[in-house]
């Protein structure tokens, strides 16, 4: 790269807080519905659209099968920061469904820590 | 971790996929110090090759919140190792590594919401470390045990005394273990749903 070009469209760091401010559109928190857990399990409904971000085209790619929003984030290098925004959209436009983790406001109930048991055991 | 979209994203390998039917996840954070063997534990138990997920975070600098001040600020990314055990056709289990020192913490507020609970893994050697963790996840009201990263040269010392140089309650379930080692790890999962097990049947009235 020399200097005598300054190059117009990488004048910022690809993981900088100024590109994830861009991808997200400067939003930091999912508009509303249920709060996104890293361990969410996301699956792909419809198959993307040409006019979408390529961030979001990249998830509904690879979420065929459950991937949980952690998973999603390591694979598309991403924050899970970035990545709960980026979903909220393809939530709420229905390309994308997310199965929401059992909510454990004080102690989780008793049948699924004896399904984490059994399965513990069984490993 | 670098962010270049440009390259394709290559989702999970065709055996590192869930069954359709996966309905539910739940998650345990594995906290401790740097090097007590965290992604040990989690690889050792983890059906997939740990993942490894990224927070930036921009500290909070003085004075510095006009866009000319962009480039001074000061940028840390925190890595977190993560693995998986499917249960069941539908239950998912997370693990996840994350370091205990304070400047960490900020990771926390996602990270333990809504988890099970945790597992502190401890060095005998470095036992200072466990401190401010153990307090901190009493503060939180997370459910906790200890479990004894046994490291051959580290020389090895009654529970009882452990559990008094870290003012450990003594309802608190402390366990030996070897991360290296599957059933060893997965034994202090065990341990640490045993416990909540019991806490969530002794509390049946409302408290």
């Amino acid at each position: 790269m020399s200097d005598s070009k300054p190059e117009k469209h990488r004048n910022w760091e690809e993981g900088g807080p100024e590109r994830l401010y861009v991808l997200t559109s400067g939003r930091s928190a999912p508009s509303e519905a249920a709060p996104l857990d890293m361990v969410t399990l996301i699956v792909t409904r419809h198959r993307p659209t040409s006019s979408m971000q390529p961030e979001q085209a990249a998830i509904l790619r690879i979420c065929d099968y459950p991937l949980s929003i952690a998973e999603i984030s390591a694979y598309v290098h991403l924050p899970v920061s970035v990545v709960t925004v980026l979903l909220a959209d393809l939530l709420e436009s229905g390309h994308a469904e997310a199965r929401a983790p059992i909510p454990t406001a004080s102690l989780p109930d008793v049948e699924l820590l004896e399904a984490v048991m059994h399965g513990l055991q069984n490993l | 971790m670098d962010c270049k979209i440009s390259e394709p994203v290559v989702g999970p390998r065709s055996e590192d996929t869930l069954p359709a039917s996966a309905s539910t996840a739940v998650k345990v954070v594995i906290v401790g110090g740097f090097g007590v063997g965290k992604t040990t534990l989690v690889g050792s138990v983890s059906e997939i090759r740990p993942l490894t997920t990224e927070e930036t975070m921009t500290q909070a600098g003085v004075g510095v919140d006009d866009i000319v001040g962009v480039e001074r600020k000061t940028e840390t990314t925190v890595a977190m190792d993560f693995g998986r055990i499917s249960l069941s056709s539908e239950l998912v289990l997370y693990l996840f590594g994350t370091p205990g020192q304070q400047r960490f913490w900020f990771l926390w507020n996602g990270l333990f919401e809504g988890a099970l609970g945790a597992v502190v893994l401890i060095d005998t050697r470095r036992l200072d470390d466990s401190f401010d963790v153990i307090g901190r996840l009493e503060e939180r009201g997370l459910p906790f045990v200890v479990a004894i990263n046994a490291f051959p040269d580290a020389p090895a010392y009654p529970m009882s005394d452990l559990r008094a140089a870290m003012d450990l309650p003594d309802d608190v379930p402390m366990v030996d273990c070897d991360a290296r080692d599957r059933a060893s790890s997965r034994d202090a999962l065990l341990t640490l749903m045993r416990y909540l097990y019991a806490l969530t049947t002794t509390a049946s009235e409302p408290r």
